[in-house]
């Protein structure tokens, strides 16, 4: 085996493909990169870790075809220090020898007849704007649950009705959702899939560098895993088991008032009020006519308070919330303004963006927060 | 004549008077006697034999005019015919902490202040135990019963006042002080009775004609500052008025409520373990609820037939004074528990990690109105409070189908 590419696209290739190999993996071979060269000049990177797998695709000048596993690490961390030459790798025995330029690595190889199969990718089940995914992926995520012993919240629910995607991620506290078109391949597909969130963000984010992204969802055929492909790269992932809660529902059919805020000055006051916020403990917020008041801290501990301006309809209304989980919606609201609509001060919060004060609301983001409350 | 405060008719109105001030008679002079109850009605000292000072006397010595701190030299002048014991300081902590276990049944908010005295705030025991004034009683009661020794209870609506109002019931008496009479109450006072007025502080307002609290509470704070001080002065003037701050401060922080059961017989059978672990978290969520406590851990104990014992423990995901939750995770935490084949001897569920509910935030969940539990759980409450030692009734606690009221109904309707 035989082959020379340019170092960039070796560097790029070899850490998106190594990304998420473990750094102590199961079975040795895990740990490595399969660098796969063919006769038409092509060469595959691939990692897998029996949960994820990653495939890369990148033109090389290959002298002679062949197939070898390296360790993941140690290429990407090679790759990335070479200097602007190109990189020759040629497989003698038991050895990989790399050079490029006058730096040399003799690399050892690990055996193939261990390494396992890679899934292959189902079929597509239809195509998304790259950029307009990754948005929509990271203004749901924040609300996946960090926690491990909940594995079935840690995961971001993909839900596919004909041309709409349809986003969902809870904590149990605060509820995500996002709504975004899509081009299906076939007219009324039906398809559901719940990925880690990790995973997902990290595919969204690494995939962009081309215009469209083709998804695979799982067709009820008993394949258990989802697929993502684009420029070149694909990468699949195991579904989180189970099956998760009917969330959709916990968005109140009504809302009784809302109020109205330039979505920057929202953020910059709940900030500073959420300096005096100790752990565990809430942002309060009082909404009337013209104006919202924040206010955080109480008894002998620090306080603050801050209000800014804010269009309200209806009675006085008094909540809390988690600062951080304030600030985690009006990150990802995405629009100049936002909306807070309410039934009751202890009753779930919805949180949507528009895009002026007087204008509609843009339900394609809406969020869901669970104010806090004091049990005294 | 130490019965003249006692004269004072305050009214018996305590609805708005939750703190009380528990000091106990006497203490090392009392558990001297109750040890020697040969000595009972003889002037008796505790205190250093030779150059020591008198560390406590009991009201036969004080009627010579022995007083705490004074030198054993001048007690003995004063009254010849005094026992002196020599301090068992070990003796009387195991009887503080016995005075301190009695008070913490009442409620965990207790503050301790030394060896014989503590504040408590039982505005959150009231549904179980009643009034303030009947819980004064109840523990002098038990205190008499348990220890042989005499506690005086102040109680008010503030610590300050509880304070005095317990010296002046002394000895061997209860004085209520009734919100709307506290002012009238301190009034009639000397200003020494106020904290912080010590012989300079009294000196001092003695030469602008303060002598009684009324005195104080009527000087212009303007005088006050110039003489006390703008710190002092603001404080004596509150206190004169009867404005005290101060919360009844629990002063253990790590603390904890459990209930725990020894089976008859042992046990490996999963749903008695489990019908246990029931009634102990509706248990450990009743006492929280009447404390005013939220519980962020539950711990479950489990001793296995061969005495070997664990404990597992996990944090709530929010706090909570809840049965249900409570119950929730001791049922997570027993389902990680390997039950030898002998089975299990005592199991036991535990609240840690407590936090008091006034100024706990609480991130509930999502769509996840728990109004209709706490209610539930409230009513539970009052049966237990009206029918003591009725089983808390979660409908899987009832064991045979004649202990269960809806078996019972179809009975008596016939159909069974």
């Amino acid at each position: 085996m035989k082959f020379t590419v340019e170092r960039d696209v070796l560097a790029e290739a070899v850490t998106w493909t190594a990304r998420s190999l473990p750094s102590r993996p199961s079975i040795p071979v895990l740990a490595g990169v399969r660098l796969e060269a063919t006769s038409t000049g092509t060469l595959a990177l691939s990692s897998f870790d029996y949960e994820v797998s990653a495939v890369s695709e990148i033109t090389a000048e290959v002298t002679e075809p062949g197939t070898v596993l390296v360790s993941g690490r140690l290429l990407a961390e090679i790759s990335r220090s070479l200097p602007s030459r190109p990189v020759e790798i040629v497989v003698e025995g038991t050895r990989a020898v790399l050079t490029c330029g006058s730096s040399r690595f003799t690399l050892l190889t690990m055996p193939l007849e261990d390494y396992p199969a890679l899934p292959a990718l189902p079929p597509a089940s239809g195509t998304i704007d790259a950029h307009a995914f990754a948005e929509a992926v990271s203004q749901v995520t924040i609300a996946a649950s960090r926690d491990e012993t909940l594995p079935l919240l840690t995961g971001v629910r993909l839900e596919i009705e004909g041309d709409t995607l349809t986003l969902l991620a809870t904590d149990r506290y605060r509820l995500a959702m996002r709504e975004v078109a899509w081009n299906p391949a076939t007219p009324g597909l039906s398809a559901t899939a719940l990925v880690r969130a990790r995973t997902l963000s990290e595919v969204a984010k690494s995939l962009t560098s081309a215009g469209a992204l083709s998804i695979s969802l799982p067709s009820g055929s008993g394949s258990e895993i989802v697929g993502f492909e684009a420029g070149g790269r694909r990468t699949t992932s195991l579904l989180v088991d189970g099956d998760y809660p009917p969330v959709r529902r916990l968005f109140p059919e009504s809302t009784t008032s809302h109020a109205v805020v330039a979505t920057q000055s929202l953020v910059e006051a709940a900030r500073r009020v959420a300096l005096v916020a100790e752990r565990n403990t809430p942002i309060r917020l009082e909404f009337s006519e013209g104006q919202v008041v924040l206010e955080a801290g109480q008894g002998e501990d620090a306080q603050a308070s801050e209000a800014i301006e804010s269009t309200f309809d209806g009675e006085t209304i008094t909540t809390a919330y988690n600062p951080g989980y304030l600030l985690d919606a009006l990150g990802a609201v995405g629009k100049e303004f936002t909306r807070i609509s309410f039934t009751h001060g202890t009753k779930p919060s919805v949180i949507t963006g528009q895009t002026a004060v007087d204008s509609t609301e843009d339900s394609g983001f809406r969020y869901l927060i669970q104010p806090i409350r004091f049990a005294g | 004549m130490f019965d003249t405060a006692r004269v004072v008719d305050l009214g018996q109105d305590d609805s708005a008077s939750p703190i009380l001030h528990v000091d106990m008679d006497a203490f090392f002079a009392s558990v001297e006697l109750a040890d020697h109850p040969g000595l009972r009605g003889r002037p008796l000292i505790v205190g250093g034999q030779e150059r020591g000072v008198v560390l406590a006397a009991t009201y036969e010595a004080r009627a010579f005019g022995i007083r705490s701190g004074m030198p054993m030299a001048m007690a003995r002048v004063r009254c010849p015919s005094a026992v002196v014991l020599p301090p068992r300081q070990d003796v009387y902590r195991r009887v503080s902490a016995r005075v301190m276990a009695i008070l913490g049944d009442i409620t965990p908010v207790m503050q301790q202040l030394s060896v014989d005295e503590a504040f408590l705030d039982v505005s959150g025991a009231r549904r179980r135990l009643g009034a303030p004034r009947e819980i004064g009683a109840m523990i002098r009661t038990r205190i008499r019963d348990e220890l042989g020794l005499a506690a005086s209870v102040g109680i008010a609506p503030t610590m300050f006042v509880s304070k005095i109002a317990s010296t002046r019931a002394k000895p061997d008496g209860m004085l209520v002080v009734p919100a709307d009479s506290a002012v009238a109450f301190l009034h009639q006072l000397d200003v020494s009775a106020l904290w912080g007025v010590g012989e300079s502080t009294r000196a001092k307002l003695a030469e602008t004609g303060i002598h009684t609290i009324a005195d104080l509470a009527h000087t212009p704070p303007a005088t006050l500052r110039a003489r006390l001080g703008v710190a002092s002065a603001a404080r004596l003037h509150d206190l004169a008025w009867g404005r005290d701050p101060r919360r009844v401060t629990p002063t253990r922080t790590e603390r904890s409520i459990s209930a725990e059961h020894t089976f008859a017989v042992d046990t490996s059978d999963q749903a008695e373990l489990a019908r246990a672990m029931l009634g102990q978290a509706h248990t450990v969520a009743r006492r929280l609820r009447e404390a005013g406590l939220l519980t962020r851990g539950v711990a479950i104990k489990v001793r296995m037939s061969d005495f070997t014992t664990l404990t597992r423990s996990r944090r709530l995901d929010a706090p909570s004074d809840l049965a249900r939750e409570i119950y929730r995770a001791a049922v997570a935490l027993l389902a990680g528990v390997t039950i030898q084949r002998g089975g299990v001897r005592l199991i036991g569920v535990r609240a840690d990690d407590l936090a008091p509910a006034a100024s706990t935030a609480v991130q509930s969940l999502l769509g996840e109105d728990d109004t209709q539990q706490r209610a539930l759980e409230s009513v539970l409450d009052d049966v237990v409070r009206r029918f003591p030692g009725s089983a808390t009734i979660a409908a899987s606690l009832l064991t045979s189908p004649e202990e269960r009221p809806d078996v019972r109904a179809r009975e008596r309707a016939g159909e069974v």
